[in-house]
């Protein structure tokens, strides 16, 4: 109460000027990375999978272009579709720069996705997706090594679905991890780092 | 005549006071990249494991979106620590922009509970929240 009638005693006194005052409008330098960032840059940790395009999956494999690296599964209902499609939305508005861009796409569900149905999933998002499968062991080191935490829920029917980290890693043309997106960005802020990280 | 004296100086006192509310409720705030450093000290993780449940990070870190507030955190440790979405390894930091206020959860290896919070508050666009803005501003320095 005495907070309310403060704030209007101040209120009234200050003219309630709200539309007279001139809004701080700062916007962060273009320079500025929407994505979280690393610093020093360090090489990514490397991986060592079977490709959905049938080569093997390793970030050597791309030195020379900017891979988008992310982890989800086929069977994925709500996040991995949202991230596919902004993704491919960025691609598709860079242009013929996306020839540079790489997106690759791991599965945290080895039990259901193998090279074939990974890649049916992702083609239906943009042709040039190359997913990761392999062995649960296998994968386990690139979960260790990027830190992706994975949660299985079983319905009672059997069925299971999958909760998992779903930012996206940044690794530019020299195979260094420089960013990381987190989920629900907007296909513009993908954009914008991706210039950067193209040079252009 | 001190009946009036003290008249005068409450009025003073009162006029100044007004005219520093007017500037903290009217004049725009403006920042250059306001980076909220955390750091991760060497040995923590070894504090952790001898049992000590050393504090080295707040519980919550307040930041404000469209005033360029920008968390960056430093791993000082001997190993590597992971924050949110990312690993970092010893000696890397990482900066993290956000452009949308809400409280968002973190997963952080350095603090106690293993969980950071972050709250993210609306641009102050009317007087009264400059005013507060300016505040706990003004509060953070002072504790520093």
């Amino acid at each position: 109460m005495i907070v309310n009638f403060v704030r209007l005693i101040v209120s009234l006194l200050l003219g309630i000027g709200v539309a007279a005052a001139a809004p701080p409008s700062l916007s962060p330098p273009d320079d500025l990375f929407k994505a979280g960032t690393l610093s020093p840059a360090m090489p990514a940790p490397e991986l060592s999978l079977a490709g959905s395009d049938g080569k093997p999956l390793t970030l050597q494999r791309f030195h020379g272009k900017v891979v988008l690296l992310a982890f989800g599964f086929s069977n994925c209902g709500e996040v991995c579709p949202i991230t596919l499609a902004t993704l491919a939305g960025a691609r598709k508005k860079l242009g013929a720069e996306a020839a540079d861009v790489q997106v690759t796409y791991v599965t945290v569900d080895p039990e259901r996705d193998d090279a074939a149905q990974m890649k049916k999933f992702l083609g239906s998002f943009d042709p040039t997706f190359v997913g990761g499968v392999g062995t649960r062991a296998q994968l386990e080191v690139a979960y260790k090594n990027y830190g992706i935490s994975i949660s299985k829920k079983t319905n009672a029917d059997g069925s299971y679905t999958i909760g998992h980290s779903s930012s996206i890693y940044m690794i530019d043309r020299f195979g260094r991890l420089r960013a990381v997106m987190p989920y629900g960005h907007p296909v513009d802020d993908f954009v914008h780092d991706l210039k950067i990280l193209l040079g252009t | 005549m001190k009946s009036r004296s003290l008249w005068i100086a409450c009025a003073l006192v009162a006029g100044a006071l007004l005219v520093a509310l007017g500037w903290a409720g009217f004049t725009p705030i403006e920042t250059g990249s306001r980076e909220k450093l955390f750091e991760i000290p060497k040995g923590t993780y070894a504090r952790r494991r001898a049992g000590d449940l050393v504090e080295i990070l707040p519980d919550r870190i307040q930041l404000t979106v469209g005033l360029q507030d920008v968390l960056l955190i430093h791993n000082l440790d001997d190993v590597p620590q992971t924050f949110g979405p990312t690993i970092m390894m010893p000696g890397q930091s990482f900066r993290l922009p956000f452009e949308r206020a809400a409280s968002y959860q973190f997963v952080c290896t350095a603090h106690a509970s293993g969980q950071l919070t972050i709250d993210v508050a609306p641009e102050p666009v009317t007087p009264w929240a400059r005013i507060r803005w300016r505040v706990r501003e003004w509060r953070e320095n002072h504790r520093k």
